[in-house]
């Protein structure tokens, strides 16, 4: 460290690594994607589901889910959602801008464990897709490890809904069932409307052979798991991705927890068996 | 092991060369209260009060404290960290600390705690007069504690100095020429240690603290909870005074040139209406009665589940900070067991 006692840099947990955004573009009128790219030119070595911890200088540092599959190109992409100070200055940012970058932290979808050689249903809400897309396009990437593919995505508006080129691309991929409905539609909207469980009691699914990955807004998840119960799928195949205040990443500052868990270490993704008796987790 | 034995005169001689020699801590008058600062004099300091109104925690996880500095989209970690003595720490502060030390190292290792720490000389001394509120006994941590340095009894008119560690052995060099304690002295001061832990029970946790991870989980929905929180102002008094709370925020702080500032880690308390509020507004521990519960099984069952020790030491600031009155382990613990 400068100025006092010297300690190697190198091993301060809280010490971003600088960061260049590549590119950006609007997804909706609320969030904004992003090509980050690290200034040593490693690769991020995310796992699907992982999170990064961005910060704007100046202005502090955000958890952000990492959305894009490892191994593409050497840079990784977010997509940040206008809703706090971090993410507002973020928006602001041309291409090209400085920031900083420590992670990536937290657990990852099993995409190499529970999931591979299973059916794999993902249940996204809203933003939920997020961090799910990582895991989707690894399993597409992948795709001859893993049996049949169903994606669920569920917005409150069709203006809502990200990544329309992709998830059309899904939707005519042999081998994946990709579905979607809105709370509320619009004047051009001719697909379904309804919350997303609605679009769980006409799947045919095999619960013996299938591992269900859901993430959503706080609300979603009691009432997706109620279905996933009723089509008869345990506990242990459920993975769940849970979004609390990750302000440090690194197990020390409190805010994460849920009861005696800390979601920047033991998640932010679950088994939904290993916590279905925690009382502040759904 | 060194172990000495001095007059009043003798010790204050010794402090007034270690501060003569670098930076000292001790525990001083103020107001009508005792606090931790910086000892200009040897005659300042204070080794018969009873309880501070913040514990040492300050010096190892300041309040306000710059970890980063950044220009230009580069940070850089900073630590002023330097050289200190701290003296005339009670045994429960010293626990505290000891696990502070634990949670700091465990995992991810936190290098601006741990810089201050190992630059410290840690002194406890013993218990001369016990605050109203604290309940040490009954969570083992009356009399002197692991960890530190070198440890003061006062045992009648004498003072038993005694080092644990290297650190402790260099801070006595300047003891040398002192008499070592006497036999007598020294059975003295064993029968003070058990005086000490007699009188600190009087306020007495009617249940094991090892046995709480097991009792609270049967306790989530125990009334106690929303009882105690009706009442709470949400101020976070309790987890300012606290010796092991220790969670944190971090804030950015820029220059006139915006690209140029610090990044700071500052306290903050999980009795706090929007700790556990995310970006977008959500709050996870929206209700008082379930910040007001974390805050015990924090206490109880999360910290000993994570390093083995019971994480309130029975210092009772808690309980004299609570403007509400309802911040007493003693009593919230003792409610629990009841039902059991």
């Amino acid at each position: 460290m400068c100025g006092g006692a010297g300690k190697p840099e190198a091993k301060d947990i809280y010490r971003p690594e600088p960061a260049t955004l590549a590119r950006s573009e609007g997804l909706t009128a609320h969030e904004r994607w992003f090509e980050v790219k690290l200034d040593s030119g490693r690769p991020l070595g995310h796992m699907p589901g992982q999170f990064v911890e961005i910060s704007v200088p100046g202005i502090g540092e955000a958890p952000i889910s990492v959305s894009s599959a490892p191994g593409r190109n050497g840079a990784f992409e977010l997509v940040v959602r206008n809703v706090g100070n971090v993410t507002r200055a973020l928006h602001g940012l041309p291409a090209g801008a400085r920031i900083g970058v420590r992670g990536p932290f937290g657990t990852s979808f099993p995409v190499d464990g529970a999931m591979r050689g299973r059916d794999v249903l993902f249940i996204c809400g809203g933003i939920g897709l997020v961090p799910v897309r990582s895991a989707i396009q690894y399993v597409l990437d992948h795709r001859p490890d893993y049996g049949a593919v169903t994606i669920l995505f569920g917005t409150r508006s069709p203006s809502d809904r990200l990544f329309t080129d992709e998830t059309a691309k899904w939707a005519g991929t042999r081998g994946v069932t990709y579905m979607e409905t809105v709370d509320r539609g619009d004047a051009g909207w001719t697909g379904k409307v309804g919350v997303i469980t609605t679009l769980m009691p006409d799947l045919k699914i095999d619960p013996a052979r299938t591992v269900a990955v859901v993430c959503g807004p706080p609300i979603m998840y009691k009432f997706v798991i109620i279905e996933l119960h009723k089509m008869k799928v345990a506990d242990e195949n459920i993975f769940v991705s849970l979004e609390r205040n990750m302000k440090c990443g690194v197990g020390k500052c409190g805010h994460c927890q849920i009861n005696g868990l800390y979601v920047c270490r033991k998640g932010p993704v679950f088994r939904y068996a290993d916590v279905n008796d925690v009382r502040e987790a759904v | 092991m060194i172990r000495k034995q001095v007059t009043r005169q003798a010790l204050d001689a010794w402090v007034d060369g270690l501060i003569a020699a670098g930076r000292v801590v001790g525990a001083q008058k103020k107001g009508g209260r005792y606090a931790f600062d910086d000892l200009r004099r040897a005659a300042d300091l204070c080794l018969d009060y009873d309880v501070t109104i913040l514990p040492p925690k300050k010096y190892f996880l300041p309040p306000k404290e710059d970890i980063l500095r950044f220009s230009d989209g580069r940070y850089e970690s900073v630590s002023d960290a330097a050289p200190f003595t701290l003296l005339g720490v009670h045994p429960y502060d010293m626990a505290a600390i000891a696990q502070m030390d634990k949670l700091f190292a465990q995992d991810n290792r936190d290098e601006h705690y741990l810089a201050r720490r190992e630059q410290a000389t840690v002194v406890v001394c013993d218990i001369e007069r016990m605050s109203p509120n604290i309940f040490a006994a009954s969570v083992g941590t009356a009399t002197a504690a692991d960890g530190c340095d070198a440890l003061i009894t006062r045992v009648g008119r004498a003072y038993v100095i005694e080092s644990h560690t290297a650190k402790g052995e260099r801070l006595l060099a300047g003891l040398a020429g002192a008499p070592d304690a006497d036999a007598v002295t020294l059975a003295r001061r064993e029968q003070l240690w058990e005086d000490n832990a007699r009188l600190m029970s009087r306020r007495e946790l009617r249940v094991e603290p090892r046995r709480l991870p097991r009792l609270l989980e049967d306790a989530y929905d125990h009334p106690v909870w929303e009882e105690k929180a009706s009442q709470c102002f949400a101020c976070g008094s309790c987890n300012l005074v606290c010796p092991t709370c220790y969670c944190f925020d971090v804030q950015d702080d820029v220059e006139w040139d915006p690209s140029r500032g610090v990044r700071r880690r500052v306290w903050d308390g999980c009795m706090l209406t929007d700790f556990a509020t995310v970006a977008g507004k959500h709050n996870f521990r929206k209700n008082r009665a379930d910040r007001y519960r974390h805050r015990y099984y924090r206490k109880g069952k999360y910290v000993p589940e994570k390093i083995g020790d019971f994480s309130c030491v029975g210092c009772g600031r808690c309980v004299s900070a609570c403007v509400a009155r309802i911040a007493d382990p003693v009593e919230v613990y003792n409610r629990i067991a009841e039902v059991q």
